[in-house]
């Protein structure tokens, strides 16, 4: 990476020293892998033929407010792009339209930035295949019931100021024994399995129908998911006050068992299963 | 507009003049003609839009929050 980037910049300040023409040479030399894997398949691409698909998405400038959110479709050759739809944006903002603006960073379902609405399901871009089987349109649209910051880039303040609330670190008084680290049993750490790669990518909150009507209040499976995480953890001090916190009618009570949240999960995770187990622990 | 979005929008606008009051004397106007330039800049905006408004509403809300702070002293 360190490599890659020194390399780019030099070509860089080449291209801006020797002639100012070369600068877009130079810029697009700075993009990502598509370039080299262009030229890799383009002897294999004049052999196949095109596999055209078509993009729609959504597009919303915040600079021009007054102008309504609008589809825009794009059409990319498949051969010459990676499997994933997080590479066909990065293909179509290297090459077609650099306006258009979306989250993105791992691209292995790691960070959890591209979370976005992909044909109708809430998913991470990098670890969603583009859709082969059919010939029809993708549609891509920001996560459902968010502010839209702008194109696919939805506002999560709420979302990050509600992980907050839950206190989403270890509360401890008491010192570890042998004034280390703190122990736990292996029993205890497997209860955590499931819960601790949770990476917040707003997936599942924002595929909750109880969450878009009251996500004022209710906080919603990932972070429910996150607060069960520290309430099972046999090193946390604080579990009474954590439960005392959600016990209220809107915090917990107001998941439905509606299980979009882990239907849609693009982690694998369950987090209506560990709604459950609080509310198990709650009422015992 | 509504009357409860026009409400909002002079609302924040007291708002946002209020916490001129809050800055050091000397760079109070350049706050208070910012604040003023931010509404003016959208004030052809149609009453009808109501989501262009609401969006507005927010942005100005967030930049209240961020240029509130104690920490800025100063606006161009």
């Amino acid at each position: 990476m360190a490599a890659l980037r020194s390399s780019s910049a030099a070509a860089r300040v080449l291209a801006a020293s020797s002639r100012p023409a070369l600068r877009l040479q130079g810029a697009s030399i700075r993009g990502f892998a598509q370039l080299a894997d262009g030229a890799q398949h383009s002897t294999t691409a004049a052999e196949q033929p095109a596999k055209m698909k078509t993009f729609q998405i959504y597009r919303w400038n915040p600079d021009t407010p007054t102008e309504k959110p609008k589809m825009e479709s794009y059409t990319i050759d498949l051969n010459k792009t990676g499997p994933m739809v997080l590479d066909a944006l990065i293909r179509i903002k290297n090459e077609i339209d650099p306006t258009l603006t979306f989250r993105r960073s791992c691209r292995e379902g790691i960070c959890g930035s591209c979370a976005m609405n992909i044909n109708g399901t809430n998913t991470l871009a990098c670890l969603c295949r583009i859709p082969t089987d059919d010939n029809a349109d993708t549609k891509i649209y920001p996560l459902p019931h968010t502010y839209v910051v702008k194109d696919l880039v939805p506002d999560l303040t709420l979302f990050y100021k509600q992980y907050k609330s839950i206190k989403p670190y270890l509360q401890r008084d008491t010192p570890a024994p042998d004034g280390k680290e703190y122990r736990q049993t292996k029993a205890d750490r497997k209860k955590l399995d499931g819960l601790y790669e949770c990476i917040l990518c707003a997936c599942c909150s924002t595929s909750c129908p109880s969450y878009w009507w009251n996500s004022e209040e209710y906080l919603g499976p990932a972070i429910l998911l996150q607060s069960y995480r520290w309430l099972i953890d046999s090193r946390d001090e604080r579990k009474a006050e954590r439960m005392d916190a959600l016990n209220n009618s809107m915090s917990l009570y107001r998941c439905h068992t509606i299980l979009n949240c882990t239907r849609t999960c693009p982690k694998g995770l369950n987090p209506g299963l560990a709604i459950a187990n609080i509310k198990k622990e709650m009422a015992f | 507009m509504s009357s409860f979005l026009r409400k909002e929008v002079t609302h924040l606008y007291r708002q946002c003049l209020r916490e001129c009051r809050k800055k050091p004397a000397a760079t109070q106007s350049h706050f208070r003609t910012f604040a003023r330039n931010e509404f003016e800049k959208y004030k052809d905006v149609r009453g009808r839009d109501i989501q262009t408004i609401e969006h507005l509403l927010r942005k100005g809300r967030r930049q209240l929050e961020i240029y509130s702070s104690p920490s800025v002293k100063d606006i161009l």
